[in-house]
């Protein structure tokens, strides 16, 4: 078990966050947020082209790195320290992800060059709410689909004959409304379906695949979380050490000092959960399953603690729109849900353990 | 590296190959102690000249490694090998390393510790016990209070109080201490688990001679947080054993055993444990590797011990709502007489070497770098200082 980056991976790690603070800061973060571009588009870009990562996990036979899932935590954890809105996660993830462990060779080599170079945004929807077919039509709605409106290729979980299978449509051959979102940064969209042909990716019941999918996922959003999570707690601390009230900084209070003490030990648990659940999906497929559900049980809870604190301790100031803080917050809120509430990860975690 | 490899090797054999006593009363440990010397495996990091082997702290570790899970009966001298030798070891004369190191070392000494007292639990620097310069020696005179091994103990350090008329740290200077010296009394002190793991020691003019001072007259404050950082290094690294009755391991196993786990109220507690006792088994092994790798853990340590006297609590309260009111009232052979046990014993973690506060103000200034607390009491001469519990005043 390794639960500390290697150098390779601190250099990794370094090139981005430098990447992103030049790129990507705050303000670029808020202009994207408040605007109309559903994400930030060069940011991506540059990230595909320049620094090569949206296909980290992707073996380089698809025109990936042939990296593994520790490289795309460490790359996640630094676009949830800068909140950076480009649609990794759902695209170099979720998406690569569930092609990888469908194992459809042709559509393996038809769609994860596109996903690995970025030029194709996919996204996986795993909504109930449609099915398929036998002529492999889909009908039915996808609420919640992550950049379901401004993705190029949709892989889509629909009923067939009962049991999940996963299908490929392309973006504009569906109806695709943008949601009301609560995380800016994080566009979600409602996806219609009607008679709608699509191409099955993968066995007729693809239960398995998308199991393993589902813990890649929480595996690596963990390290998204505690990349956040950090950020939150960095931010909260110099500020105590800054602000003057009573004629004390406000840090030197144990009022709030015990409580940035609780939080950091959040901390350490987070980052130790998420080294973890980020090597057992490289390595250790049989802890895979229990990993997952506890990272996702964790660092979801704790990052919403940390920034929920965060903003708190910030004063009135925290609850103004100008202010950073609100950003975190909602995001934390967003990811700890993205999968689900924390109890389908406690109720996974529970029968993993052969517990009932 | 070739050397490390050959070194875990040969400690391996040797510990294979050893009888392990499984008494571990006084004797036996001493004993043991002393085949452990012979072999060269007490001290390995310690300075050959004092009775040390004179080996890095690789394979000192090493050597803890290949140990771990056998038990070894040397917990009599964990104070000793713990706090009192480094302490020595870092401040002590070349007569006191000279004359202490080697005894201890082969297990024909037994050392504790003496800082607390009644009136002086987190602040220890305001402590009481006064000793006084009379001719070649110092007279001792006041109260410690949970000392461990005190009533084995051949020596002792211990702080006192050697000027009043300065501030609270600058008047405390550290000594050793002989603990057969006419005037020690040590009680034992009966703890809310109906055992007596501690001791009160009482000092009625106890002389100790001149050249017994540890690291210099009225520096015994710095000489006091040398012994401390070796007390929270050496309680973070015990971390809890994966079968001690209150694991997650051992309640999961318990309640299904016994049917519990059908109940979702239960089995919501036991995924609570579960995620709480992960966690911090995963930043242990985090910690341990980043050791490992050279990275220094700096006062990290205080988190494990938070966290874990966060979980020792946690995890008796849930087993008390897992196993329900068999746990405060079974007859004596009951399984769930381990659970009681567990809830008297649980405070003790979050007390002992610092309490949560204490150590949440130490991950905040230490770890967090947050400033610290307005002082009221740092530049005020000690006889001036209010100092333990006081009176209730008339009228208030």
């Amino acid at each position: 078990m390794r639960l500390i980056l290697t150098t390779e991976q601190q250099e990794l790690a370094g090139a981005v966050r430098s990447f992103l603070a030049a790129a990507a800061p705050i303000a670029r973060v808020r202009q994207v947020a408040e605007g109309e571009e559903p994400y930030d588009r060069k940011t991506w870009e540059r990230l595909a082209g320049e620094l090569g990562v949206t296909g980290l996990a992707v073996p380089e036979e698809y025109g990936g790195a042939g990296a593994g899932r520790a490289e795309v935590a460490v790359v996640l954890e630094e676009l949830g320290t800068a909140l950076t809105p480009v649609p990794y996660f759902a695209s170099s993830v979720l998406a690569a992800e569930a092609l990888l462990a469908l194992d459809d060779e042709a559509a393996k080599r038809e769609y994860l060059p596109g996903i690995a170079a970025g030029t194709t945004v996919a996204t996986l929807s795993f909504a109930e709410g449609v099915t398929a077919s036998a002529d492999h039509t889909l009908d039915g709605r996808a609420e919640r689909v992550l950049h379901g409106a401004d993705a190029d290729l949709l892989l889509v979980v629909a009923s067939l004959d009962g049991k999940p299978a996963v299908f490929a449509v392309q973006g504009e051959a569906v109806q695709r409304t943008p949601l009301e979102v609560l995380d800016l940064t994080r566009p979600q969209a409602v996806v219609e379906f009607s008679a709608t042909p699509a191409r099955l990716v993968g066995p007729a019941d693809a239960t398995e695949a998308l199991a393993r999918t589902l813990d890649v996922a929480g595996a690596v959003l963990a390290s998204e979380q505690l990349g956040g999570l950090r950020r939150c707690l960095d931010t909260i601390v110099e500020y105590t050490k800054l602000r003057v009230q009573f004629g004390r900084f406000v840090g030197s209070f144990q009022g709030v000092k015990h409580r940035l003490a609780d939080l950091h030990c959040l901390l350490e648990q987070a980052e130790s959960v998420a080294r973890y659940a980020a090597w057992a999906a490289d390595e250790a497929p049989e802890e895979l399953p229990t990993a997952a559900a506890l990272a996702q049980a964790y660092t979801g809870p704790a990052y919403f603690r940390v920034a929920k604190e965060h903003l708190l301790l910030h004063g009135g100031i925290g609850f103004t729109w100008e202010h950073d803080a609100h950003f975190y917050y909602k995001r934390a809120k967003s990811s700890e849900l993205l999968l689900g509430p924390r109890r389908r990860h406690r109720g996974l975690l529970a029968e993993r353990l052969g517990l009932g | 590296m070739a050397d490390i490899e050959a070194y875990a090797s040969q400690a391996r054999a040797w510990l294979a190959e050893t009888p392990i006593p499984e008494n571990t009363g006084t004797e036996v440990s001493r004993q043991f102690m002393a085949v452990l010397y012979d072999a060269g495996y007490s001290g390995i990091s310690w300075p050959a000249e004092y009775g040390g082997q004179g080996l890095s702290t690789a394979e000192e570790r090493v050597f803890q490694q290949a140990a771990r899970g056998k038990a070894l009966p040397t917990g009599v001298f964990g104070i000793g090998l713990g706090m009192c030798g480094p302490t020595l070891l870092s401040l002590g004369t070349e007569e006191q390393k000279k004359r202490y190191i080697r005894p201890l070392l082969r297990g024909e000494e037994i050392w504790c510790q003496l800082f607390s007292e009644p009136g002086a639990g987190s602040d220890v620097a305001s402590l009481q016990t006064r000793a006084v310069l009379d001719g070649d020696s110092w007279v001792l005179n006041g109260q410690k209070v949970w000392t461990t091994v005190a009533q084995h103990a051949d020596y002792g350090l211990i702080i006192a109080r050697t000027d009043v008329d300065v501030p609270k740290h600058k008047g405390i200077t550290m000594f050793v201490v002989d603990m057969h010296a006419p005037g020690v009394t040590v009680r034992p002190l009966r703890d809310m688990t109906g055992i007596a793991h501690f001791n009160e020691v009482f000092f009625d003019d106890v002389r100790i001679p001149q050249d017994q001072v540890v690291g210099g007259v009225n520096n015994g404050w710095h000489a006091a947080i040398t012994t401390l950082l070796h007390e929270r290094l050496s309680i973070g690294m015990g971390s809890a054993a994966p079968d001690r009755p209150t694991s997650y391991r051992s309640i999961a196993a318990r309640a299904q055993q016994r049917g519990l786990t059908e109940d979702p109220a239960v089995r919501e507690k036991l995924v609570d444990l579960y995620v709480q006792e992960r966690a911090l088994e995963l930043f242990n092994a985090r910690l341990a590797q980043e050791v490992k790798a050279g990275i220094n853990p700096g006062s990290r340590g205080s988190v494990t011990k938070l966290l874990l006297a966060e979980l020792t609590l946690d995890s008796a309260e849930t087993a008390a709502e897992i196993f329900g009111e068999g746990v405060v009232a079974h007859s004596e052979d009951d399984e769930l007489a381990r659970y009681a046990a567990a809830l008297a014993w649980a405070p003790g973690m979050a007390l002992g070497g610092g309490t949560n506060e204490i150590v949440r103000n130490a991950i905040g200034e230490r770890v967090l770098g947050l400033p610290r607390e307005p002082q009221v009491d740092r530049d005020v001469p000690f006889r001036e200082l209010k100092v333990g519990t006081q009176k209730k005043e008339a009228g208030a």
